[in-house]
């Protein structure tokens, strides 16, 4: 089920959450909403589901406008970052909450809990209580209580920001192979800007309580609108009034075209990956990433004077 | 050292202070056997003390945990003008004195009060019956509902509430599926705590019922009027009744707060 956001503001007393907001979601899409926080992201997620109400602007959920509709009426799945599990249920009783609300037959029921339970791999978990659970466990049963009702939109607000490391990379993978699955339409919010291209087909960059820019996550990368896009997805020096990513720097130890001298801070060596860290002659600080190999030929050491030069670089209207 | 200096200190204090009162109350009415005491409990007007005692809280706690609840869920849960008023006048019965409140219910409701020559006109009794007494003590054991709850319901969150919301749940349903299986302790907790107060309430309760034995006279006022009478052996029996409940409703607590605690 496609969604259409057209034109929403958003205002918390005197703080502007949502600015003349649009975004157009495909059905069976899945779409990060990406930004720092106090970008808006959470809050526009949020009117989706109904749970704030909209200054201005409408909300269409496949075609209708669902702008005034209750929260309950919308038929949205909803996953919180703490979960939100109800406390006081079992996990089956979590899971089917939704169904029991809608006086489904218990049959329907059990059969319904049993099949999501297997799809979040909690089968064995059915009468423990949330707080018998790990994080990453809560988190896959707030998904299945999601997805229980059949909602039209599935939408997580920072699903995984809770989580440590290792289990926030293993729920990551397992939402991915949840959407090809399933396939029902879905947005995530999240800060992180890996997570949002490991998971998505689709990004909205947030800043501000704006949209800077939607598109895949090459299409954020590589065309950047915006200087913000282009710091926020992936890492960017400043090169005068250009942004050049860390990668399109080349370094030489004799004297470059269009190239300046720059002193050698710090070499990372992170395997594959070498990362140089550098101060120019006017004082900027400077990242190079190169590969192994470029490294070995040029016998870079801390303390030493290079020469770098940009092989490609961006200039945006306003360095905002 | 230090910790049994404070723990002794604490506990003469205890002692000197209630304890030691309680344990004379009790020494004095069994002094002449429990003949005495029996007598004094089983007449009618002690008989009739009581079950108005009881009356009234079975009134008072329902009306106050209702309105205890909505109370926390208005101050919590929403934002609206005055919200700091209503929080401050909740907190009202506790800093003023019961005889304060019963005055006021005087001035409102008697012949010469605001209230007293429309009641007197529709031939409505108010002061000097159960009304009167129902509405003060309603109005001393207003708070203890609204202050166990509030604290429970910020601990508790809105994010379960709203899942329910996305999860079809109406308003209603929300209630009594979520909110209340998740604020039940601190809701019995605050129902002990009124109960406690209903059945001991005095000051108030004393200057409106007009203190007609036999009709309007509570088991808190008997004992004053048994001891004004110099009926000690009454006035001590009907004391240890309200002690005894007083300690069922202590004992109470202490049970319900390790669940609290792990729940």
């Amino acid at each position: 089920m496609s969604i259409h956001v057209r034109n929403i503001s958003k205002r918390f007393g005197a703080f502007t959450a949502l600015d003349d907001v649009s975004l157009e979601v495909e059905s069976g899409s899945l779409t990060a909403l990406l930004g720092p926080s106090g970008s808006g992201k959470s809050t526009l997620l949020r009117i989706i589901a109904g749970l704030e109400t909209p200054d201005s602007g409408i909300v269409e959920i496949s075609g209708e406008d669902a702008t005034d509709l209750r929260p309950q009426k919308r038929n949205v799945g909803f996953v919180f970052q703490h979960y939100a599990a109800f406390k006081h249920m079992t996990v089956r009783d979590n899971v089917g909450f939704g169904l029991a609300i809608r006086k489904r037959p218990k049959v329907e029921i059990r059969e319904r809990v049993d099949r999501l339970l297997e799809l979040v791999q909690l089968q064995d978990f059915g009468h423990r209580y949330p707080a018998q659970l790990s994080g990453g466990q809560r988190q896959r049963m707030a998904l299945a209580r999601a997805l229980a009702p059949e909602p039209r939109v599935l939408l997580l607000d920072e699903p995984f920001g809770a989580l440590d490391a290792r289990v926030r990379a293993e729920l990551r993978e397992w939402l991915r192979r949840l959407h090809d699955e399933v396939h029902v339409t879905t947005i995530f919010v999240t800060h992180d800007q890996a997570e949002a291209m490991d998971v998505a087909g689709q990004i909205a960059v947030m800043n501000h309580a704006r949209v800077e820019q939607v598109g895949t996550p090459a299409e954020l990368y590589e065309e950047p609108a915006t200087a913000f896009v282009m710091r926020f997805v992936g890492e960017a020096n400043e090169v005068g009034d250009r942004l050049v990513r860390p990668h399109d720097l080349e370094l030489s130890q004799v004297p470059l075209a269009r190239g300046v001298e720059a002193l050698v801070d710090r070499v990372v060596r992170l395997g594959f990956e070498v990362r140089v860290e550098l101060t120019t002659a006017d004082g900027a600080p400077l990242l190079a990433q190169l590969s192994r190999d470029a490294v070995a030929g040029l016998e870079l050491e801390q303390g030493q004077i290079v020469w770098v030069a940009p092989t490609a670089s961006r200039e945006f209207a306003s360095a905002g | 050292m230090r910790r049994l200096g404070l723990r002794s200190i604490a506990l003469l204090y205890l002692a000197a202070i209630l304890v030691g009162p309680l344990a004379i109350v009790f020494y004095r009415t069994f002094e002449n056997g429990v003949g005495d005491a029996w007598s004094a409990l089983s007449s009618p007007d002690a008989l009739h003390a009581f079950t108005l005692t009881l009356i009234i809280a079975a009134i008072a706690v329902p009306l106050n945990t209702v309105f205890g609840i909505l109370c926390a869920l208005a101050i919590v849960r929403r934002r609206f003008r005055g919200k700091g008023i209503l929080n401050a006048f909740i907190d009202l019965p506790l800093a003023l004195s019961p005889v304060v409140v019963g005055l006021s219910l005087f001035l409102l409701y008697g012949r010469t009060g605001w209230l007293g020559g429309w009641l007197e006109r529709h031939d409505l009794q108010v002061l000097f019956a159960l009304p009167a007494m129902v509405i003060a003590t309603v109005f001393v054991s207003l708070p203890f509902v609204a202050r166990e709850v509030v604290p429970t319901l910020r601990e508790i969150g809105d994010e379960q509430e709203q899942a329910a919301r996305t999860l079809g749940a109406s308003g209603w349903q929300t209630f009594w599926r979520i909110t209340l299986p998740a604020i039940r302790w601190a809701v019995i907790y605050g129902v002990v705590l009124t109960t406690a107060r209903c059945l001991g309430e005095y000051g108030a309760v004393a200057v409106v019922s007009g203190r007609i034995q036999g009709q309007t006279e509570t088991a808190t006022l008997r004992v004053e009027e048994r001891y004004d009478s110099f009926d000690l052996a009454g006035a001590y029996a009907i004391s240890i009744v309200l002690a005894l409940i007083a300690i069922a409703v202590l004992l109470a607590m202490t049970a319900i707060r390790p669940r609290e605690a792990s729940a």
